[in-house]
């Protein structure tokens, strides 16, 4: 059984300017000790995922499909068993440990908050708990005495991940936890994560714009472009033999330091990814596309076989697209 | 520790801008065209021919250098000697004027604020909390138009309203003349006067807290950590507790202690409106009367009042607020 | 899980091939008009904006009937209503739909004329804070160090006076007419903008265009013209609305006490007569009530305004 399972989610955000679709219908499975990518550009919808699976969002938003966390249904819980299962079940390393620590009060006690609130150890037992989480990521024990002011970035991010473990969750959810530190601290966070990933059998959603991190972490990656999937397959495979042109884009904008593939220099890709109110007809990258022929802005593509292993894409490039008329290119 | 370095700094700029302040007052009242026996003469009705005018200059110590007059009034002001009354209760002290006058000042004022920013807080963290609810939009409203007021129209109203119209309290002053109460009767007595001015200055400026506080508590519900309590399965109710409103706290505790000095000033409205015998009259009063001692006095009261409240309120934000007591 | 949207500078793709300033003007009337339509669905912000039109419509056609230039309204025997009886005040009829005064001139010719006075002191207080704040605020925030903190520390040093007992003694020591009343009002106000300005300044000059224009060599008078003044010009204009309501509410209680100019007629000085003469006790409530509405209500429409000003600017306030 899956740690994680999403069938056709749709979550639409409600606001001034009318319903936003910002994800239109994703569908995917993180098995026990797996680590899951997620990738994408801003706006694409992967960290409303990350929100949905613990029903993070504002009460407006309307949350379809169906999402299964340890089996159970997490839309359909009760404002309490709800409460319950956040953090036992999945938890969250958020990206940009800037604020998601609350600055005026002591880390250790928001470790140990974490630890009493789903009454898994008394106040003293919790306390000892915090020390030795700080451990297993890096840090003194003695520093639960800390203000969050008091600590590097990394530190941060790192008593983000030792926070994240002190429920013994089946999966955590890693949105962007390097994205807001300089590459030298990146790299040793990455390291940290592997590593406790690996000793403890996570499961973990790991959602970066940051290709090249994904291949390093992931067993599995998918990307994601205007709320929908539009690539999965093994990480090596998605990254290094793209099919879909946006992934090909992505993994050439974000160069493996070594690889003599990326030997030029790196290339951007132009233009902006398209307002979640106005999608474009057909594929909704064609427009930016630099592979695209007539059938793109008139077929909507569906995740069609692209390779072995489950490796699919939703283009009409892809080996198992049904077969078009590849008129001249645009 | 930290801490104590924070405190002590924070009393020692406090001392640092009381001494500031005393100079400025010194010299404010020395700017005036022409030297204050002068103003004295035209603006009065005192008749002084020219040796009285400069008899009066040596009296008051006009005649010496400045420096040396900065000096004497330095020493003076600090051992509490604010000079004499001219009109407004002439020969008497000011200081002593001031121990008659001043603690009424501070019943009403102190704890109109006190009712003030509680009400106006509390009510704040629900109207943020339950955005968009009948609370929240009918205490904005309600905010806006108090807010927009001039305290001494919302006295002048009530004043219409319950002492003219539904006869239920006095007009004005302190308590009942002619007749002498003790005990309990005069504490009734009193507080039936001091009700009007005390419910105006807490309405007065309960608006403004609560439009404060409302706005920083939602400034902070979209901080990062707030989603991050939410995920950890914290209830609601715990999240805006122990998270939202001890971070909402901060900025309002700075734009608190900033509105005081308007606090006074109301203060002072308010007190002429109900003629109420405390300090913002008396230098209502001593304006009228050009009593110059009296003024330079008050200035220097409302000035330190509003030192010391600042320093209180910076005090607060010290003990709420971790980063500001770290050594940097 | 927020998707913070680059700020607009960051999409701009210069062209060689067209004129920059006319981009930039375009670009600006482009602002402006988003803005605006912006504006227009903010309920509160719109009718403070009527309320503001009525009573500026209610000044000029003040300016328009009374040629006398000063609003001097003297007790004349055209203007005594035949209603004056024994020194009191009438009760609104239809011929004073406000009531007179005591002495039987017409409320609402007062407030009427109250009006250009009371707007035009509020106005230019505001003009005076907002220019003192503004140069203040963004010398102390582009330059910094030494400057910064002797101008932060004098803004810091005033706003611990409190600004009427300050204002009592200055007006106490001056001539009492409306300029001085204005320049009293204007030079308390300015360390409360200086601050917001400055914390502004310091914001815009974060963003790296401006240290790449500085590393392209550019004076630090193109510097602040062409990228920080436009970017804290919004602020500066949100915080000078706001101004002018704390302008009208400081005059009128600065008349209140009797310190306004004698020779003009304010809603404030309307007040303080009413209230000296003992209208309280008389009953006249009109006299008392009316200016105190056109008080309220103006203040109240700049408020309106400001803040639906303010969630224009700062797109976080909107989700409120």
């Amino acid at each position: 059984m899956s740690v994680l399972s999403l069938r056709d989610v749709r979550v639409t955000y409600r606001t001034k300017g009318g319903d936003v679709p910002a994800v239109r219908g994703v569908t995917f499975d993180i098995a026990k000790g797996e680590v899951f990518g997620l990738a994408g550009e801003s706006g694409c919808g992967k960290s409303t995922i990350a929100g949905s699976i613990l029903r993070l969002h504002s009460p407006g938003t309307r949350i379809e499909g169906e999402i299964l966390l340890d089996g159970q249904s997490v839309l359909d819980l009760s404002p309490g068993k709800l409460r319950a299962v956040r953090w036992t079940g999945a938890s969250i390393v958020f990206q940009g440990a800037l604020h998601a620590l609350n600055p005026v009060r002591r880390i250790g006690d928001q470790i140990v908050e974490a630890i009493t609130v789903h009454n898994l150890a008394g106040e003293k037992e919790a306390r000892v708990r915090a020390g030795n989480l700080l451990e297993q990521v890096g840090l003194p024990p003695r520093r639960i005495e800390d203000y969050p002011h008091e600590l590097s970035g990394g530190q941060k991010q790192r008593v983000m991940i030792a926070m994240a473990l002190s429920c013994n969750p089946s999966l955590v959810i890693a949105d962007e936890p390097t994205t807001a530190l300089d590459v030298m601290v990146q790299a040793q966070v990455l390291r940290l994560l592997k590593a406790l990933q690996r000793d403890l059998g996570l499961a973990m959603l790991f959602i970066t714009h940051d290709l090249s991190v994904l291949v390093e972490v992931s067993d599995k990656l998918a990307v994601m472009y205007a709320g929908k999937i539009i690539e999965e397959g093994p990480a090596e495979r998605v990254f290094h033999s793209s099919v879909h042109p946006y992934t090909k884009a992505l993994a050439a904008a974000f160069p493996e330091i070594g690889n003599t593939r990326f030997r030029g220099r790196p290339e951007g890709l132009g233009g902006d990814p398209p307002d979640p109110q106005a999608i474009p007809e057909g594929c909704p990258f064609h427009p930016r596309c630099s592979e695209a022929f007539d059938d793109c802005s008139k077929i909507v593509p569906e995740l069609w076989d692209a390779g072995e292993h489950g490796r699919r894409a939703a283009c009409l490039l892809a080996s198992g697209a049904p077969v078009t008329s590849k008129g001249a290119s645009l | 520790m930290g801490s104590q370095r924070y405190l002590i700094g924070k009393i020692g700029q406090a001392l640092l801008t009381m001494f500031f302040i005393l100079t400025f007052n010194f010299f404010l009242f020395r700017v005036m065209p022409g030297d204050p026996v002068t103003l004295l003469t035209k603006t009065s009705n005192v008749e002084l021919n020219a040796e009285q005018q400069q008899q009066l200059r040596e009296h008051l110590g006009l005649l010496e250098p400045l420096p040396q007059q900065y000096v004497t009034y330095i020493g003076n002001t600090v051992t509490g000697d604010l000079g004499v009354s001219t009109f407004v209760d002439p020969g008497e002290k000011v200081s002593t004027i001031f121990f008659r006058d001043f603690p009424k000042t501070l019943v009403l004022v102190g704890t109109s604020t006190i009712a003030s920013v509680a009400l106006g807080l509390v009510l704040g963290i629900r109207g943020g909390w339950r955005r968009g609810k009948a609370l929240d939009i009918s205490s904005m409203t309600g905010s806006l138009i108090l807010y927009s007021m001039p305290e001494f129209v919302l006295g002048i109203l009530f004043l219409l309203l319950f002492t003219k119209y539904l006869h239920l309290f006095p007009s004005g002053g302190y308590r009942s003349v002619g007749v002498e109460y003790t005990g309990l009767a005069y504490v009734i007595d009193v507080l039936n006067h001091m009700f009007l001015p005390w419910i105006t200055l807490t309405l007065a400026y309960i608006g403004e807290y609560y439009l404060v506080m409302r706005s920083s508590l939602l400034d902070v519900l979209g901080e990062e950590y707030i989603t991050l309590a939410r995920a950890k399965g914290i209830r609601e109710k715990f999240v805006l507790r122990r998270h939202a409103v001890r971070n909402a706290l901060l900025p309002t505790v700075t734009l608190v202690a900033l509105s005081f000095g308007f606090v006074l000033g109301g203060a002072i409205t308010v007190e002429l409106v109900f003629s109420y015998p405390g300090v913002g009259k008396l230098s209502f009063d001593a304006l009228d009367q050009k009593d110059f001692p009296v003024l330079q006095g008050t200035f220097l009261i409302f000035s330190v009042a509003v030192l010391i409240a600042n320093l209180i309120a910076d005090l607060l934000y010290g003990y709420l607020d971790p980063r500001v007591r770290s050594m940097r | 899980m927020r998707t913070d949207a680059p700020p607009a500078s960051d999409l701009e793709r210069p062209s060689a091939s067209a004129n920059p300033r006319k981009i930039a003007g375009a670009r600006r009337r482009q602002t402006v008009a988003r803005s605006w339509k912006q504006y227009r669905g903010n309920k509160l912000g719109m009718a403070g904006l009527l309320i503001l039109l009525f009573f500026s419509g209610m000044a000029i056609y003040s300016l328009l009937a009374d040629q006398s230039g000063l609003s001097k309204i003297r007790v004349t025997a055209e203007s005594i209503a035949p209603c004056t009886f024994r020194d009191l005040p009438c009760a609104p009829s239809l011929n004073n739909p406000l009531g007179t005064d005591a002495d039987g001139r017409s409320v609402l010719t007062l407030v009427i004329h109250g009006s250009r006075t009371s707007l035009f002191v509020g106005l230019a207080a505001s003009v005076i804070t907002m220019l003192l704040g503004s140069i203040v605020g963004i010398v102390a925030g582009f330059v910094g160090r030494f400057s910064d903190t002797i101008l932060m520390r004098t803004a810091d040093f005033l706003l611990v006076i409190p600004w009427l007992a300050l204002a009592i003694v200055l007006a106490s020591i001056f001539r009492q007419n409306i300029f001085v009343l204005i320049a009293i009002i204007g030079f308390t106000s300015w360390p409360g903008a200086a601050r917001l300005i400055r914390a502004q300044t310091l914001s815009v000059k974060e963003h790296l265009y401006v240290e790449r224009s500085r590393a392209l060599g550019a004076s630090s008078w193109h510097v602040i013209s062409r990228h920080i003044l436009p970017n804290v010009m919004p602020v500066i204009l949100a915080n000078a609305i706001l101004t002018v309501a704390i302008a009208i509410l400081s005059e009128s209680g600065l008349s209140f006490l009797g310190l306004g100019d004698p020779l003009r007629v304010t809603w404030g000085t309307t007040i303080e007569e009413a209230f000296s003469r003992g209208a309280t006790s008389i009953g006249a409530w009109w006299w008392l009530l009316a200016p105190s509405f056109c008080i309220v209500l103006v203040v109240l429409s700049f408020t309106m305004i400001g803040y639906a000003l303010d969630e224009i600017i700062n797109p976080r306030i909107r989700e409120r």
